[in-house]
């Protein structure tokens, strides 16, 4: 396709300009975030800030068990990440290597609950969690953002486990290894690339989760970042500035790790959308 | 196990007039929970303010995605860098960007309306975003569009690299505009990644909640109530979870029915379900 050259030239200025606008809020969020006294708004808004402090960060980090908030949510999204993985890639690899009674039914199951919005069955998963004392526990978020996230890294786990080529398998057979070794020794080196996928969407699923947390999370010492930074909006209702800092450092972890893991997190959209 | 248990465990208790304490007995009371949510004026108030959030974040999230996905598809330069910027906001927490939202769409010296009234000057006077229904509406959606555009674009530039060079070039040599071999090429060669990409948007419009919640919290006066946040201060700030439940099944059926007919009505019989 041969196109004038002007075109191209066209084609990135608009598309830039989409980009400034993708990216001036975060602008106005980080100058903001390096102002003195925020309570006054800007006008025009300041998409570079004009005079630099690390007050409203000092302040942020120190005051209101904010590190705490940090320590939480770290825990949380590590030990969801490192179970749902583990677990998904078990009965990934189950799904694609073996056969068993009901294992379409049971498949099915499991993507019936990939189209269930979450939200819709938050009341009982609130009593079931309440019921197995895990109301305003940090294992209890574990145990459910895990609950949550399987469904998705199950399916895309197994897609990747059936194109392991029957060769490989039956060759391992030949030298005598058994399932475990097969699993530990050949499909996990080579999934590799799509166990970093899963890891990634698990690990942002869970930092940046806000409602279940929400609902049963009452402890302000057991906060993740998300209720923290809440809960500061509504305690600092004018101190933006404040309320900033803490989104730029919970926000930061997500940037560093989507941009480090970006070449997955796209082949793992990819495989979800595409079919 | 997970999903399914609570499902009809849900759908149990949205036949009782539910009792949170343990030692009371929860009395069964038929389908009064669903009588009582068709009846109920704040529910459907949610209902038509879900419907207008999906019809100004829908379309325009789907073809501003489509539009950059197209224009990124080809070679420029960087192109990396400009995928990643439009991503950002997606994978940003609803929480940290619903405050920045507000926080923009503040009235008075607050960046939107700095842009609309001193910068392309349409406008002398300061706009009460959210101290009014359908101005709030307005800005909850924008926050809508602007989150999701990354995602619908990455999964379009995913798809366009599926379809093939050679139809572009065929429909070139035939002498089709850029626009016509887009309608004619790229729309069916993609047509499939649109359909999935059009019903998830769409329950994601019907279950529009974190940016409600943070930033109108539902008001003033009720006006800007979605169904989940409804919902949720039903179940959880009156305990009443029956009806809490009623209603999010209510809206299930909903999202069921609809995703439903657009399959029906949108998809190739062959794609249904891919």
């Amino acid at each position: 396709m041969r196109a004038h050259p002007g075109w191209a030239v066209v084609r990135f200025i608009v598309v830039a300009v989409g980009a400034v606008f993708m990216i001036a809020p975060f602008l106005i969020m980080i100058s903001t975030s390096l102002e003195p006294n925020t309570s006054i708004l800007p006008s025009p808004p300041h998409f570079f800030p004009q005079e630099v402090t690390l007050d409203n960060y000092v302040r942020a980090i120190t005051e209101n068990n904010f590190g705490g908030y940090f320590l939480n949510s770290l825990f949380v999204s590590v030990a969801t990440t490192v179970a749902t993985v583990a677990i998904s890639a078990m009965t990934a690899f189950a799904f694609a290597r073996f056969d068993f009674r009901f294992k379409n039914v049971v498949f099915s199951l499991l993507l019936a609950g990939l189209m269930i919005p979450g939200i819709v069955i938050i009341v009982p998963q609130f009593i079931l969690a309440k019921n197995l004392g895990m109301v305003d526990s940090l294992w209890g978020l574990v145990f459910f953002y895990t609950a949550g996230q399987i469904a998705f890294t199950t399916f895309l786990l197994r897609a990747f486990f059936e194109r392991v080529p029957h060769e490989l398998d039956e060759a391992m057979t030949v030298d005598g290894a058994g399932i475990v070794r097969k699993f530990v020794g050949l499909y996990i080196p080579l999934a590799r690339p799509a166990l970093a996928t899963a890891a990634v969407f698990s690990f942002l699923g869970g930092w940046d989760e806000y409602v279940w947390a929400l609902t049963v999370i009452t402890d302000p010492l057991k906060r993740t970042l998300p209720l923290g930074i809440a809960a500061f909006q509504g305690a600092h209702t004018t101190a933006w500035g404040l309320v900033f800092a803490a989104s730029v450092v919970a926000v930061l972890p997500v940037v560093i790790v989507y941009v480090a893991g970006q070449k997955h997190f796209i082949a793992g959209i990819a495989a979800g959308a595409v079919k | 196990m997970t999903t399914g248990y609570p499902l009809l465990r849900s759908l149990q208790i949205s036949f009782y007039n539910w009792s949170v304490v343990p030692t009371q007995v929860s009395k069964f009371i038929g389908l009064d929970n669903y009588i009582r949510a068709l009846g109920d004026e704040q529910f459907w108030t949610g209902m038509v303010n879900a419907a207008v959030y999906l019809l100004l974040t829908v379309p325009a999230t789907v073809a501003i995605g489509l539009f950059f996905a197209t224009l990124l598809h080809a070679r420029m330069p960087a192109r990396a860098l400009f995928r990643v910027l439009f991503y950002i906001p997606v994978v940003t927490s609803w929480v940290v960007v619903s405050l920045l939202f507000k926080y923009l769409f503040t009235t008075n010296d607050g960046a939107v309306n700095w842009f609309l009234t001193d910068f392309l000057h349409l406008t002398s006077e300061s706009i009460p975003w959210l101290e009014q229904r359908w101005t709030a509406l307005i800005a909850i959606s924008a926050l809508g569009v602007w989150k999701s555009v990354g995602w619908c674009l990455v999964v379009f530039l995913a798809a366009l690299s599926g379809v093939r060079e050679e139809l572009y070039e065929a429909a070139a040599l035939d002498g089709a505009n850029a626009w016509q071999r887009f309608l004619h090429v790229t729309v069916p060669g993609i047509r499939g990644t649109l359909l999935f990409v059009l019903v998830l948007q769409v329950i994601g419009a019907f279950n529009v909640f974190p940016s409600v919640l943070l930033m109108t919290n539902g008001g003033p006066a009720g006006s800007t109530e979605v169904p989940l946040t409804y919902m949720y201060k039903q179940a959880f700030s009156f305990l009443d979870f029956g009806y809490g439940s009623a209603m999010s099944f209510i809206l299930a059926i909903f999202i069921f029915v609809i995703s439903f007919l657009q399959f029906r009505f949108f998809g190739e019989k062959k794609e249904v379900g891919s």
